[in-house]
């Protein structure tokens, strides 16, 4: 059944490589444009307690939200294809890098951030060579959570048109086609499993010498 | 919206679907995370590789799970079960051994200077103890369990999904609508009632 996955693969490259291509690009856009808009967002209402609460809230019913669900809201609002589930996945990124940037900030020690002041650093500075470092352990928490959630929410975009590798997956059981069903779900998990990986292991390296525990 | 009055026996129905299969799931994976996350409580070593294999399973994407379920039990509720169940035992061993381990050792001792056998003080004191930690992983393991079972849909196990992918199937936005925000908003009711469970807990406690 494996070698009949991998025939199946190696006779359609074209195909194999173009899904593919779009699922990295459809989850890796996603990331990015999450992260751009998540982690300001998340420093602006650090700044402010009245929309801290509200941000917190936003983000703690958004990471309830099924992806499947989200992906089919925006269906009929914005039709279907790649652009409309470029915006549904970033919908679905942003509640945890959200979620853990503010618990980062919130997890620096007021004293710190005192003793920074003391010692005559700007607002600026304190946030680049104080906060940030200390939270970029947590930022890196929620971009690999939000990063394993994208590539696996990209699969259920070939519901709306999306392309990426959730194409040979549902042709796969709309046909009963074992072998095009591998094809699908064996890269995609391995995908998954390789950015889990990535992050984790750039958020070890990017933990401060002096957070960081054995 | 009329769509919506003409058929809400239909979206009762899959509503009612969605609840009893997700449910189940959450009993079968309970049942099998609570020894094993008591034994991680005392093994740091089961602890590590229950996690890992637990973490591992939870990072598959869902469509590709229930896809790499169908040659071995095919399509329907038992697939969908199963991956629900897979999904939701990362976060109950980590909470229930952590749970546990967070009681203080002194509770632990006074109950067996009480006389209390290993398994009173298991049932006793340790679990009633971990229950607000148990019940927070049990909130996360139901919300996922929600969301896997609207993809599950699409491999016949019935539910809210259903409605989604009839109404793509069908261009026809109303069912779109019903079964996604009926999905929404029983994962954010399910949510909301097990923290509300969850802080008056841990407001019982005193933790």
């Amino acid at each position: 059944m494996f070698l009949d996955a991998w025939r199946y693969a190696a006779s359609h490259p074209q195909a194999f490589w173009t899904a593919l291509g779009v699922h990295v690009l459809l989850s890796a856009a996603a990331l990015a444009i999450a992260a751009g808009i998540a982690i300001p967002g998340a420093l602006a209402a650090h700044r402010r307690p009245a929309w801290s609460a509200w941000v917190t809230n936003g983000a703690n019913i958004g990471r309830t939200l099924p992806s499947l669900a989200v992906l089919a809201l925006v269906m009929p609002l914005l039709g279907t294809g790649f652009a409309p589930s470029l915006f549904a996945l970033t919908l679905l990124a942003l509640p945890p890098i959200v979620q853990n940037t503010l618990a980062g900030l919130r997890s620096v020690d007021p004293d710190v951030v005192d003793a920074a002041r003391g010692m005559g650093m700007a607002q600026r500075e304190i946030l680049r060579r104080v906060e940030m470092p200390i939270a970029l352990p947590a930022v890196f928490a929620g971009l690999r959570t939000a990063a394993v959630q994208v590539v696996s929410g990209a699969v259920l975009a070939a519901f709306i048109g999306g392309g990426g590798l959730g194409d040979f997956i549902t042709a796969g059981i709309a046909m009963m086609a074992l072998p095009q069903l591998l094809v699908g779900a064996i890269p995609v998990t391995l995908l998954a499993l390789g950015v889990d990986y990535a992050f984790g292991a750039a958020q070890r390296r990017l933990t401060p010498a002096g957070l960081r525990t054995p | 919206m009329s769509w919506v009055a003409r058929n809400w026996d239909q979206i009762a129905l899959a509503l009612m679907q969605h609840v009893g299969i997700s449910l189940a799931a959450l009993a079968i994976a309970f049942v099998i995370a609570l020894p094993i996350g008591v034994w991680a409580a005392r093994n740091a070593r089961v602890e590590a590789a229950a996690i890992a294999i637990a973490g591992f399973l939870y990072t598959i994407p869902t469509l590709a799970f229930l896809a790499l379920l169908i040659p071995l039990v095919g399509l329907g509720p038992a697939n969908a079960i199963i991956a629900m169940v897979a999904f939701s035992l990362v976060v109950l061993i980590r909470n229930i051994a952590t749970g546990i381990r967070q009681v203080p050792a002194e509770v632990v001792d006074s109950a067996r200077g009480m006389g209390m056998a290993a398994r009173q003080i298991l049932w006793r004191v340790e679990l009633p103890l971990a229950l607000p930690l148990i019940v927070a992983g049990l909130r996360i393991a139901a919300v996922t369990v929600i969301s896997v079972s609207v993809v599950a849909a699409y491999v016949n196990a019935g539910g809210l999904g259903t409605l989604i992918f009839n109404g793509i199937a069908t261009d026809h936005p109303p069912k779109i609508w019903s079964g996604a925000l009926a999905a929404c908003a029983l994962a954010i009711a399910v949510d909301a009632s097990l923290s509300a469970l969850e802080r008056r807990m841990r407001r019982e406690r005193s933790l």
